[in-house]
């Protein structure tokens, strides 16, 4: 049963990992605006379209 | 003449210019998209129609950018070869304005990477400085009709970080909550089974060792503000709150040393987090818009001084002193007061008083700061500095240095301290009580007393109810400051409105003639001289005029601040002043004018008056039943007739009231036992809605600029305002009705806690459940609440 030490440790450092990541996402400014990059993520699309379209022309 | 403009989505109306196949309203519109069309950017139109903006004139206007002493105040970084500056853009709107923003590199190369933060409005630009600079890169934004706002604001360099502490403190809070929770469970039902009696220790120690950071870091504002409260004499509601938290953590402490339980760890770092969630939704920001502003983020940040050698110099508009002779282009702002010298002086002081029909001025004439001149470029003698000028002395005065919130009671604080004091009764009186009963459970009651009685629930209703109000107002396009705010505007008794730019449109006005009317002849020829002129007064009369022929005159002339003389085979036709038109009229009223005469007889003149926004009467009407009504006007009394025909009785109307009368007025009022709201737009209002409870800016355009205030209302929704005055109250009545279903549980508490029975598993399952069905509760009802003010 002292198996649950080992559990319990992994199980905190795991937590723990996912806590410093939430928390340098928002220290790297990734929850500040939280708009722009919902419509940049559309843009590629566009702009692959429009080159080949130059290509062609 | 349907056609649109491809570019802008204006109308074009006289002057429409075929491109590409396309329509364009002006020159400005064309070049843009000549521009994108050979850089090959016209998926710019594919994504939004008619994304564009006209670029504006912007002729020497950035000059002081090359100054490196001013641009270098307004770089966030630099290097020497890399610089970086974010500039706010009030023109991007859409996604095409983000597509487009985000590809500059296309237009110039030395631009390596732009990126926008689209709620903020502004654009982050890094650029090779060896290469092109800050004034290139504004002028080409400029150009493509982005034009760049930089202010006097920008130009203090102390930037503000953001401030991300609650979301740090709300991520420990969940953290611990989470995990101790987790650890917490095994307990709840199995108290003497062998395994967990083995690792109890450990467990407890854990969750002990996880709550330590809620304690010290994520609820370090809570002992804060009781402590200031405390030594204020103040309860304010944090003082229940941080006593729950403490005696929570001091408790499960003293419970695991001598191991007599598994303590209260999990309803501690839950209760932080509930009341950091609280705050957190209350904390509804409007990134784009600013309540803070002065002047400074109306002026510009350089000026063009003349020297006494006429050589031309880029100055700081701190450094202009008294006697100094500068420049000023057009569509430049005027920083200070002074006299003009020379030049077409064309003023328009909407920002100033709301008024956008142009001020005519003739060399000698004194012109005041905050003025922007609309036609050409004009030189003035400087008279006064920057901050003695007649509208930024507004600012010397007091009340822009007190913060307004201090002293502010909420309704949260108000009911606390009978509250706190309930709460310590029922804490001695019970631990009193045990204590000739049963000495040793006496502790355990009052302690758990403290705990449960915690005041979470009643903590969260408010912020809850503000917040989804604020955003539900948001929709509506009422923006308001904080939570705060809703909360005064419940208080209200009287409303002050200004009159120019508020209750009237400021960009529209109503034309009436008055006098002989015109034959058809007559009215042909007044539209054809009309339509050789650009003066607005021209443009906004020719707009009127239903003749359609076009006739060449066979001579105009304009004459700049008088008027106008054409004639066709002979007929002459005289369009301007009294004194321009005929020897024998003189101005009857202070209104504006146009006055026309053909062939040398008078013949009539066009009054131009406001034109009030549609539903004013309604709103008044329906505010004068629960309110005292006062309209304040800097303007003179010309319109008085016309506003008591429309308003209803018992309003009070004032008129040529300065920028600090109002506020003196306001001041009155309140030292007369009355909760003001000011409603106002331009800066000669800043004082008043400063000075008032709440002050309301209205805004023809949200984006652009008001002066500092406690909201900012869209100007099509002004109609609406009685509805918005009516849900402050509403809100005030859900939070009440909150408390008492919060008192409740706290009643349904107190009795387990009262008779020595509070279990740590009772405590986790009630302190959730009450503040749960409290959050849900009052969303609701705000969610229906914002459904009716459709």
């Amino acid at each position: 049963m002292s198996v649950i030490y080992i559990l319990i440790t992994v199980s905190i450092i795991v937590a723990i990992v996912f806590f410093t990541l939430f928390i340098r996402a928002v220290k790297s400014g990734q929850y500040d605006d939280s708009y722009t990059p919902s419509v940049r993520m559309l843009f590629e699309d566009e702009l692959v379209k429009e080159k080949t379209k130059n290509k062609q022309s | 003449m349907e056609s649109r403009c491809y570019h802008c989505g204006n109308p074009c109306e006289d002057t429409t210019i075929v491109h590409d196949d396309k329509t364009f309203c002006c020159n400005g519109c064309k070049t843009v998209y000549e521009i994108f069309s050979e850089n090959e950017l016209t998926c710019y139109y594919d994504m939004t129609q008619t994304p564009g903006t006209t670029p504006p004139e912007i002729e020497g206007k950035y000059n002081y950018l090359n100054k490196p002493e001013i641009t270098e105040k307004l770089l966030e970084f630099n290097d020497g070869t890399i610089q970086i500056a974010t500039l706010f853009i009030p023109n991007i709107h859409c996604s095409s304005c983000i597509w487009l923003l985000e590809n500059l590199q296309k237009l110039n190369k030395n631009i390596s990477s732009s990126i926008i933060n689209f709620p903020k409005k502004t654009v982050r630009i890094t650029y090779h400085a060896t290469e092109t600079s800050l004034k290139d890169i504004v002028l080409l934004l400029s150009s493509i009709g982005y034009e760049p706002y930089i202010s006097l604001e920008d130009y203090g360099g102390n930037k503000k970080g953001i401030n991300r502490d609650i979301i740090y403190k709300l991520g420990v809070a969940g953290f611990s909550f989470g995990n101790i929770m987790l650890l917490s469970f095994p307990e709840y039902f199995e108290v003497d089974e062998y395994w967990l009696n083995q690792y109890k220790f450990l467990f407890r120690w854990l969750m002990f060792t996880l709550s330590l950071p809620v304690v010290f870091y994520a609820a370090n504002d809570y002992f804060k503000s009781a402590y200031k409260g405390l030594k204020s004499k103040f309860l304010n509601i944090d003082i229940p709150i941080a006593l729950g938290i403490l005696v929570l953590f001091i408790r499960s402490f003293f419970e695991i040393v001598t191991n007599q339980g598994q303590g209260f760890f999990d309803s501690l770092t839950g209760l932080v987090f509930f009341l950091l969630l609280g705050k957190f939704f209350q904390q509804k920001t409007y990134n784009f818009l600013s309540f803070e502003r002065d002047y400074k983020s109306y002026f510009p940040i350089g000026i063009t001084k003349i020297n006494s050698d006429k050589t031309e110099e880029t100055i700081q508009v701190y450094d202009i002193e008294k006697g100094d002779r500068i420049l000023i282009r057009n569509q430049e702002l005027i920083p200070v007061d002074g006299i003009l010298i020379n030049g077409n002086a064309q003023i328009d002081y909407s920002f100033v008083t709301g008024e956008s029909q142009t001020v005519y001025k003739q060399s000698g004439d004194k012109l005041f700061a905050g003025g922007k001149q609309t036609s050409g470029a004009i030189e003035i003698e400087v008279l006064k500095s920057i901050s003695q000028s007649y509208l930024t002395q507004l600012w010397s005065n007091d009340v822009f240095n007190k913060n307004k919130e201090d002293g502010f009671k909420s309704i949260t604080d108000s009911i606390s301290k009978y509250f706190t004091i309930a709460i310590l009764l029922v804490a001695i009186v019970s631990g009193l009580f045990w204590y000739f009963y049963s000495p040793e459970k006496s502790w355990n009651v009052v302690t758990a007393v403290l705990i449960i009685a915690c005041p979470c629930a009643l903590a969260l209703s408010a912020p809850f109810t503000m917040g989804n109000l604020l955003r539900i107002l948001g929709k509506k396009k009422c923006y308001l400051k904080n939570a705060d705010v809703l909360e005064k505007l419940a208080d209200i008794d009287t409303v002050i409105f200004d009159k120019t730019g508020t209750i009237t449109h400021s960009n529209k006005g109503e034309l009436s003639y008055e006098g002989e009317a015109f034959t058809n002849k007559e009215e042909v020829f007044l539209k054809n001289t009309l339509r050789n002129s650009n003066h607005p007064l021209s443009r906004q009369l020719y707009k009127l005029l239903n003749a359609n022929d076009i006739v060449a005159p066979d001579y105009f002339e304009e004459f700049t601040g008088k008027g106008m003389v054409a004639t066709f085979n002979n007929h002459e036709i005289k369009v301007g002043s009294p004194a321009f038109v005929s020897d024998t009229v003189v101005a009857t009223t202070t209104r504006t004018t146009v006055h026309i005469s053909s062939d040398h007889k008078y013949k009539g003149q066009y009054l131009f008056r406001n034109h009030y926004r549609d539903g004013i009467s309604e709103l008044f009407e329906k505010l004068s039943e629960n309110y005292k009504l006062i309209i304040l006007s800097g303007d003179n009394n010309s319109e008085k007739e016309a506003l008591t025909k429309m308003l209803p009785e018992g309003t009070e109307l004032h008129f040529n009231q300065k920028p600090d009368s109002k506020l003196e007025f306001v001041k009155k009022l309140q030292s007369n036992g009355k909760n003001v709201l000011m409603v106002g737009d331009g800066l000669n209002d800043a004082g008043a809605l400063k000075q008032s409870n709440v002050g309301i800016a209205i805004a023809e355009n949200v984006n652009v600029f008001s002066p500092a205030c406690d909201a900012i209302l869209d100007a099509i929704n002004v109609r609406n305002l009685s509805k918005y005055l009516h849900t402050s109250k509403t809100s005030i009545r859900i939070i009440k009705a909150s408390f008492l279903l919060s008192f409740l549980y706290n009643i349904v508490g107190l009795s387990f806690a009262v008779s020595g029975n509070l279990s740590p598993v009772i405590a986790a399952i009630l302190m959730p459940l009450s503040s749960i069905s409290i959050v849900t509760f009052v969303t609701v009802l705000t969610n229906i609440i914002g459904k009716q003010l459709k």
